[in-house]
């Protein structure tokens, strides 16, 4: 059969530390192909090269048939391979059409951008994907959401025969997610190949027909979706067999930890009100731009224009900003740990104190000894992989990251665990752990709330999941009626 | 991307020890370096009389490139100390003057007085731009820069465009006398080096400065007031401009109203080749302080080598770019 593209043996190190020991890989013209692995597998260092951003050690790449070497991107986008990046980088001040035809934008007959042209082909391109988005509104008006529509759009553009997804739907909307599916089915009819790499398996079993998993930077296996299942895939993945996904141990009780009443804030959300208890871990779920993230922006006094009552094992309180929020025990794990989460030019130690420096410092001179000390329990419990803890925090896996931050707020021994998107870009053994942090916390008493975009997460972990909708609550569902289609169907 | 280094093997391991040895120690390296060879091609260089020459030269750029890195931690800049220099060393010293014309009522006062105004001076011109910057989300490069107009223009209306001279004699001291052999210039600006490291490196102040410049949005999470944090790294700049400004006029004997031009830059020059980033977050004040070091060096050795100062500009220039260009590429590297 013919073959899109092909690798054999791909290798490439850096500072001599293999980051791809043995990369294999076919695409099959007319399919989606999941690339599978942890953090660290090697599945970026692999686009990267094929997109040729990074020089390869050794190894073969074969373009229909042909042996190929790509110098730089635009060789790999002239060749017909075209990448949607993890990352955004939008031009904030450029319009949409500006943004997708950047560097070759239609001209006119003296060398002018023919704007109109440009803009109704870029509008066609949004239109025909269903995205809701106009070719003529600058970037910078945009949700990250809507950002990562573009950026799908534009490499969908490129007119491409092979196109790399990396993780496109980590920031955008279970809607928009179900409009990208829909593109992909029509690239795929047209005889593209798309190769996809998520670590959300549910799109992968929805959307991919073949799979190759990478693990510690080297093939492990591959073939057709249909032939394996879900354990299987994840075994694969992590090396292991890891059992049962998610393994609830806590148990709700009587006493009520958390109450808000008509939580309120112009233009983001309305009217939000709900009880959670002690030992419970009650889900958020609903679109991007739903007013999810909002909630705990106004519980932890990062909204001045909040309004609203807030009752800790039912008295209120006053929350003006996180510091009160944390002097009342609350710990608010943010969505995105590289923009609010992390101080990536410290170190681990210097990250999980971050929120306990008063604490550490009683005569305003640091403890040292503390500190570190602090730093030494939070990586045992949760197994930290870290080879010091004077390592700036930018070298560690996303799992590793994700958990240094848990063990930031857990270093308060906060009442309250608000969690926004906890497993965000962490691969299945990270989450595993994740799970565990979370329900060892509740079974011990500890009142969790958890934002999550990813249904399997939400269903799996919640006791009750609220579902939100153009900032209002659409209803609050329990753990026994709460369904994929359910949610689906409050939140849109 | 984050793929490429989360394997974190042995290897990987030994060049990041080196990597932070070099970050380290680096610099201090570099300028061993420029003392042997500049010892070597003059016999006087190593000298007593030279060496407490250089320190107390290096004296008020030491002072204000320190308040600078502060500010430079948190990703500022202050543009604004050269013009805090001239108006802080004037007004100051109106109150420090026997001469008639320029003094303010009931000069010279005791000589607390003027050391006191001097530093309140300072203080204001940092708060001020503190607040612009922190409270009106102004740039920093904009607030200071607007400061560094406004108060050359205040220097030169306080003053009527004329030096303050005829200081009294114990204002003076403040720049002229040595204890054990020390200028006291030299002896502040340990003292104020010495204060400074331990902020920046033991106490909750500090953390909260490298949190600040190291990510915003974290730091405001983790419960610290960024906005005030954003606040007093300028007051200290000023403060410090403040103590510098006097230091220049007591050692000059009078204040000059064009004291202080294009010191700003000199500070930043130690701060940058002393490794602290412009992008916050990162450095550390013993960088600067040797930073400071190496410009006064160079400058001296060239001095000795009778190399026209023309000259020791453009080395200047190439030493700021270089010291940059290698941290890059050592960032690049790891």
């Amino acid at each position: 059969m013919r073959s899109l593209l092909k690798v054999e043996g791909l290798r490439k190190s850096f500072g001599g530390v293999h980051a791809l020991k043995n990369g294999q890989f076919d695409l099959a013209p007319g399919s989606v192909h999941a690339l599978c692995g942890g953090n660290g597998a090697g599945k970026s260092t692999f686009l990267s090269i094929l997109m040729g951003i990074h020089r390869r050690d050794g190894g073969k790449i074969w373009r229909n048939g042909e042996l190929v070497e790509f110098s730089g991107p635009a060789e790999a986008l002239a060749s017909g391979i075209a990448i949607i990046e993890q990352e955004l980088s939008p031009i904030p001040f450029m319009t949409v059409a500006e943004n997708i035809y950047l560097g070759r934008e239609p001209l006119k007959r003296f060398g002018g951008i023919d704007f109109r042209a440009m803009n109704a082909a870029a509008q066609k391109l949004l239109d025909d994907l269903e995205f809701d988005i106009r070719a003529d509104q600058p970037m910078a008006t945009l949700s990250v959401a809507k950002m990562q529509l573009v950026e799908i759009a534009k490499a969908l553009s490129h007119d491409a025969e092979v196109i790399f997804m990396d993780e496109p739907t980590s920031a955008i909307g279970e809607r928009e997610a179900q409009h990208l599916f829909a593109a992909i089915e029509t690239l795929k009819a047209q005889g593209r190949g798309i190769v996809y790499v998520s670590h959300r398996l549910s799109e992968i079993f929805q959307i991919a027909d073949a799979y190759t998993v990478f693990r510690d930077g080297a093939y492990v296996s591959s073939g057709n979706l249909a032939d394996v299942d879900r354990p299987a895939l994840i075994s694969m993945i992590v090396g292991r067999d890891l059992g049962e996904e998610y393994i609830k141990t806590n148990e709700p009780t009587a006493e009520v930890g958390l109450e808000v009443q008509q939580l309120q804030s112009p233009a983001k959300i309305e009217d939000i009100s709900f009880q959670v208890h002690k030992g419970e871990i009650f889900g958020i779920y609903g679109l991007m731009g739903s007013g999810r993230t909002e909630i705990f922006d106004s519980l932890f006094g990062l909204d001045p224009d909040a309004t609203g009552r807030i009752l800790l094992d039912g008295k209120a309180v006053e929350i003006d900003q996180p510091s009160d929020a944390m002097q009342q025990g609350i710990a608010f794990v943010t969505e995105d740990r590289k923009k609010t989460g992390l101080n990536l030019t410290d170190s681990v130690r210097g990250n999980i104190s971050l929120a306990s420096l008063p604490e550490m410092s009683p005569t305003y001179v640091m403890r040292g000894r503390e500190e570190a000390a602090a730093a030494k329990s939070m990586i045992e419990r949760f197994h930290i992989k870290a080879a010091r803890d004077t390592m700036a925090v930018s070298g560690l896996s996303g799992g590793n990251q994700q958990k240094v931050v848990l063990g930031k707020w857990f270093l308060r021994n906060p009442r309250v665990l608000l969690l926004d998107e906890p497993t965000r870009g962490v691969d299945v053994g990270a989450k595993r752990e994740i799970y565990r942090i979370i329900c060892d916390y509740a079974a011990a008493g500890g009142t969790v709330v958890m934002i999550s975009s990813e249904i399997d997460e939400v269903l799996g972990m919640s006791d009750r999941i609220m579902v939100m909708r153009g900032g209002r609550s659409a209803g609050i569902l329990d753990r026994t009626e709460a369904n994929a289609q359910s949610l689906v169907h409050l939140s849109t | 991307m984050s793929d490429t280094n989360a394997n974190s093997s042995g290897g990987w391991l030994g060049s990041d020890r080196r990597r932070l040895l070099i970050q380290e120690y680096g610099i201090f390296i570099a300028f061993v370096i420029l003392v042997v060879v500049l010892s070597f091609s003059n016999p006087y260089f190593l000298t007593a009389g030279n060496i407490s020459n250089v320190l107390l030269q290096t004296s008020i750029n030491g002072v204000l490139a320190i308040g600078m890195t502060f500010v430079i931690l948190t990703r500022g800049i202050d543009l604004s100390v050269g013009s805090v220099v001239a108006l802080a060393g004037i007004v100051s010293a109106s109150f420090a003057t026997t001469s008639a014309s320029a003094a303010v009522a009931g000069a010279p006062y005791p000589v607390f007085v003027p050391i006191a105004v001097g530093l309140a001076v300072g203080v204001a011109c940092g708060g001020v731009v503190g607040a612009i910057v922190s409270r009106f989300a102004v740039p920093a490069f904009v607030a200071t820069l607007g400061m560094l107009s406004a108060a050359r223009g205040l220097t030169l209306i306080y003053g009527n465009g004329r030096p303050v001279p005829a200081l009294v004699p114990e204002f003076r001291w403040i720049g002229t006398s040595s204890i054990l052999g020390i200028p006291l210039p030299v002896i502040i600006l340990a003292v104020v080096f010495a204060v400074s490291w331990w902020v920046l490196t033991q106490t909750r102040f500090g953390r909260y400065i490298y949190a600040v410049g190291g990510n915003p949005h974290a730091a405001k999470t983790s419960g610290i007031n960024v906005t005030r944090i954003r606040f007093l790294v300028y007051v200290i700049s000023g403060g410090l401009a403040g103590l510098a400004g006097m230091l220049l006029a007591a050692r000059t004997g009078s204040a000059l109203p064009q004291a202080g031009i294009a010191y700003e830059l000199d500070a930043i020059a130690a701060v940058v080749i002393g490794g602290t980033s412009l992008a916050g977050g990162v450095g550390r004040v013993t960088g600067t302080l040797i930073g400071a070091l190496i410009i006064g060096v160079m400058n001296n050795g060239l001095d000795l080598m009778g190399i026209q100062s023309y000259y020791q500009q453009i080395l200047k220039g190439a030493l700021i770019v270089g010291a940059v260009m290698l941290d890059q590429k050592r960032n690049q590297n790891a």
